[in-house]
């Protein structure tokens, strides 16, 4: 059989999500952010809520998601997507709220907005990209960061006795009482990308249903500012990063 | 049984040759083109072995500029 004879629309079985804007991301190559992207795209479509779909976007490399993805979108202030989110949803209860934020954005400037809109058990998804990086700004260490980790403010690696240690927010999400179900993933092989689909459709389905909070953890990689290139950061957070952050379900109710 | 052939096109202007879905790919049917380049300089992902595609979409669920299209057929 010929590749023509193959390429035909009646034998397609995956294209890109049509929420998915036709533009040139800016993201690096091999950047996590993008498959995140698509798979929201995905669920918002697949679950019919493109109408009703609003999106909080972050200050860091995600700044630009509403770009890329053709749904509502608000850009908040640094860090306080999740203050705005409770805003949108409180004001527009027919809406599904969501957030989208990196680890600077939601562990850094916005704990307290997270850990209290979580607290008061918003009817929001949460979803957090987690690199242990700052990306944006040049690959400075985040409270995320792993002990150890060498970034352009900690060359010889992070220090407990002058860094501290990392900040897993998303276990202190888990333990409060507003959030219904907080899950930790990842992107890395085609098996994780389908898991992190299921569990952001499981994080919109319970904002539909008014449940409460929903956190989605992905975690990502950061090649540029880890300097490695996308294959060998992916080998890397494999290693390093699930010992710290381990992939799973922290929280089903 | 039934063969299952597959094929993929890829975006060549969209793609930016991270190298994650010849990475991803377990019949080794995809390469980054090693002289061609697009018109952003990277060097695109090409079937370079079409034959033994399979449809599985690996490479298209890690492509994170969703550049990748997957097309299967089942031979009877």
């Amino acid at each position: 059989m010929e590749l023509q004879d193959i390429i035909r629309p009646e034998n397609k079985v995956y294209a890109a999500p049509e929420l998915l804007d036709q533009v040139h991301m800016h993201y690096c190559p091999g950047c996590s952010h993008g498959v995140i992207h698509k798979l929201v795209a995905e669920v918002i479509a697949e679950l019919g809520i493109t109408e009703r779909a609003v999106g909080v976007s972050p200050v860091g490399c995600a700044v630009f998601a509403y770009n890329y993805i053709d749904c509502d979108w608000i850009e908040a202030a640094h860090g306080r997507a999740p203050a705005v989110a409770t805003a949108a949803s409180r004001l527009w209860p027919e809406n599904v709220v969501f957030t989208y934020q990196g680890d600077g954005d939601m562990s850094a400037i916005g704990t307290a907005e997270t850990i209290h809109a979580a607290n008061r058990g918003e009817n929001i998804v949460m979803i957090f990209v987690n690199n242990a990086i700052y990306g944006m700004t040049g690959g400075q260490m985040a409270p995320t960061t792993l002990l150890g980790q060498k970034t352009a403010t900690s060359p010889y690696g992070r220090r407990v006795d002058l860094n501290g240690y990392p900040l897993e927010i998303t276990n202190l999400l888990k333990e409060l009482d507003g959030t219904c179900y907080v899950t930790r993933q990842s992107v890395h092989t085609p098996a994780n990308v389908r898991k992190t689909k299921a569990a952001l459709k499981k994080a919109f389905q319970n904002a539909m249903e008014k449940k409460g909070t929903s956190v989605v953890e992905v975690v990502s990689t950061c090649n540029s500012g880890w300097k490695m290139s996308p294959e060998k950061a992916n080998e890397w957070m494999a290693q390093h990063m699930f010992e710290k952050y381990p992939l799973g379900d922290l929280k089903l109710s | 049984m039934a063969k299952i052939k597959g094929a993929v096109t890829v975006n060549k202007e969209r793609c930016k040759g991270c190298n994650l879905c010849v990475v991803a790919c377990p019949t080794d049917t995809l390469s980054l083109q090693p002289l061609e380049v697009n018109d952003r300089g990277y060097h695109f992902a090409y079937m370079s072995n079409p034959d033994a595609c399979i449809g599985c979409c690996s490479c298209a669920l890690v492509c994170p500029d969703a550049c990748i299209e997957v097309y299967r057929v089942k031979l009877d």
